[in-house]
């Protein structure tokens, strides 16, 4: 499971950056892969969507939100203690 | 050039029914925002709103009417009635047909389409009402106003999203102006708070689950209103001789476009509406007194918009008081400049600058007088009107205070 969720955000990411999957690394930011701020509101659609889960994200603080977008690899952790936390 | 002369004005909003409670709420520094209540609220993330709760449709239209007006075109008809009222022009003979209605909204008839929508769709009904599109156009609101008054000139709509009522009025004034009409009804209307209107704006992710707080650091949103403003435009010498009384004077407008980007708001594009107004206005920019914010609550307005003030007017930035009041009524979206514009006629008029509220913590990058939680008493004689809409798309009026 922790593997899927890994594949498939890069997967996101990637398409958001318009990048292939291989170029996208856990430890870039997405303004680095340059995603701005609708590719990011368009990438946690997308990762709500994937894995059913609300995203705690808003635009406006998006340094105070629960939900790290530091890096790739945040994302991750983060999906992953979402999911577990909303799996009842 | 002709003057142009605001002789009538009407609303209904989160914070009243008419103009004077409005005005007497906004000196109040009172919150018109509250928890939403319509169908399926409990499914949305963003539950809270400048929703006028004591609306009472059935108790103002007849049967038919109601059939046929849209909660927008509700709203419109109501402001317009007070402001027609207070004007005191009658639409007949030669005023008729020089008179026109030019409004602005975004959303026209949602509400109409939310529910119609949701019977196809979601309850499987193969029949929908046979006035839905007359109900739901964007234009229903004008179009009825001209039909409720015998207004036979130039009727049209105005849809630029947040800016539609000031692009609006900003239309009404040069066709006054140059001389194309004698009077114009102005203004706009939203009815957005119904439960597509609302998650659609959830998806964005830039409304505030809590409180609207233009300005503050530790701001985190915009909240939507509903509601609606409707003025009377009239060439000055024509309100002269009949003796009406004036409100204020239209003195300038000027529209950009950023051509940037379809959300982020631009300093440049901005600061180009202000000076605009300013140069249209034929003004030096220190006899501005107030500026009633765009100021939506959201992290890029606030800080864009009062780059650009103070890319607009120098060192007189810090002169001046600009204040948000959607923090009190909410944004009302293609309606809001319309409500925001009495707060200008108020500032000009009986020497009140409207508060923001909900100011908590100043933020370095909004450093402006921003007339924190407490209305207050001040001479001014020249206020602008500030609107900059998602798309890119400014419009900003000056107004004078009666001559």
């Amino acid at each position: 499971m922790a593997l899927d969720v890994k594949e498939k955000i890069i997967e996101i990411i990637a398409e958001q950056a318009v990048l292939d999957p291989s170029d996208v690394s856990l430890d870039q930011t997405l303004e680095a892969l340059g995603i701005d701020s609708l590719g990011l509101v368009e990438s946690i659609f997308a990762i709500e969507e994937a894995f059913d889960i609300t995203v705690p994200f808003n635009a406006n603080e998006p340094d105070q939100s629960e939900f790290d977008i530091s890096s790739v690899a945040a994302i991750v952790k983060a999906v992953q203690g979402l999911i577990e936390d909303q799996k009842a | 050039m002709k003057r142009v002369v605001i002789t009538g004005a009407g609303t209904v909003n989160a914070l009243g029914l008419d103009v004077p409670s409005t005005l007497a709420a906004m000196a109040e520094g009172k919150c018109g925002i509250g928890e939403l209540n319509f169908r399926d609220v409990d499914r949305l993330a963003i539950k809270i709103g400048g929703q006028i709760h004591a609306w009472d449709a059935e108790g103002q239209f007849n049967r038919q009417q109601m059939a046929l007006y849209d909660r927008f075109t509700q709203f419109t008809l109501v402001a317009a009635q007070q402001a027609i009222g207070q004007s005191g022009l009658e639409f007949v003979g030669e005023l008729a047909l020089r008179s026109g209605v030019i409004l602005g909204t975004s959303g026209g008839g949602l509400t109409t389409q939310d529910d119609n929508y949701r019977m196809v769709y979601e309850e499987g009904k193969n029949r929908v009402h046979p006035f839905v599109v007359p109900k739901l156009m964007n234009n229903a609101a004008c179009s009825h106003v001209s039909m409720e008054y015998n207004i036979k000139g130039p009727c049209y709509t105005v849809a630029t999203a947040c800016a539609s009522s000031n692009h609006a009025m900003g239309q009404a004034f040069n066709m006054i102006r140059c001389g194309m009409s004698t009077a114009m009804i102005t203004g706009g209307s939203e009815s957005m708070l119904c439960f597509g209107g609302v998650k659609a704006w959830e998806g964005l992710r830039v409304m505030s689950k809590d409180a609207c707080r233009p300005f503050s650091l530790n701001r985190n949103g915009m909240v939507q209103g509903e509601g609606a403003a409707v003025f009377v435009f009239e060439e000055m010498e024509h309100a002269q001789k009949r003796g009406a009384e004036i409100l204020a004077e239209v003195i300038g407008f000027a529209m950009t476009s950023d051509a940037s980007d379809i959300v982020m708001p631009s300093k440049q594009g901005a600061a180009r509406a202000i000076s605009g107004a300013i140069t249209d206005a034929r003004i030096n920019k220190d006899e501005i007194g107030y500026i009633n914010a765009h100021g939506t609550g959201t992290a890029a307005n606030d800080k864009t918009e009062c780059a650009a003030v103070a890319d607009a007017l120098g060192a007189h930035a810090d002169n001046i008081m600009i204040s948000s009041t959607k923090s009190m009524h909410g944004h009302l979206i293609g309606g809001t400049g319309a409500v925001e514009l009495l707060a200008c006629i108020m500032a000009l008029k009986d020497g009140i600058i409207a508060p923001t509220i909900n100011y908590e913590e100043p933020d370095p990058e909004c450093a402006l007088d921003v007339v924190p939680n407490e209305a207050r008493d001040a001479q001014v004689d020249v206020a602008l009107s500030n609107a900059f809409a998602f798309g890119g798309l400014n419009a900003v009026l000056a107004l004078r205070k009666a001559p």
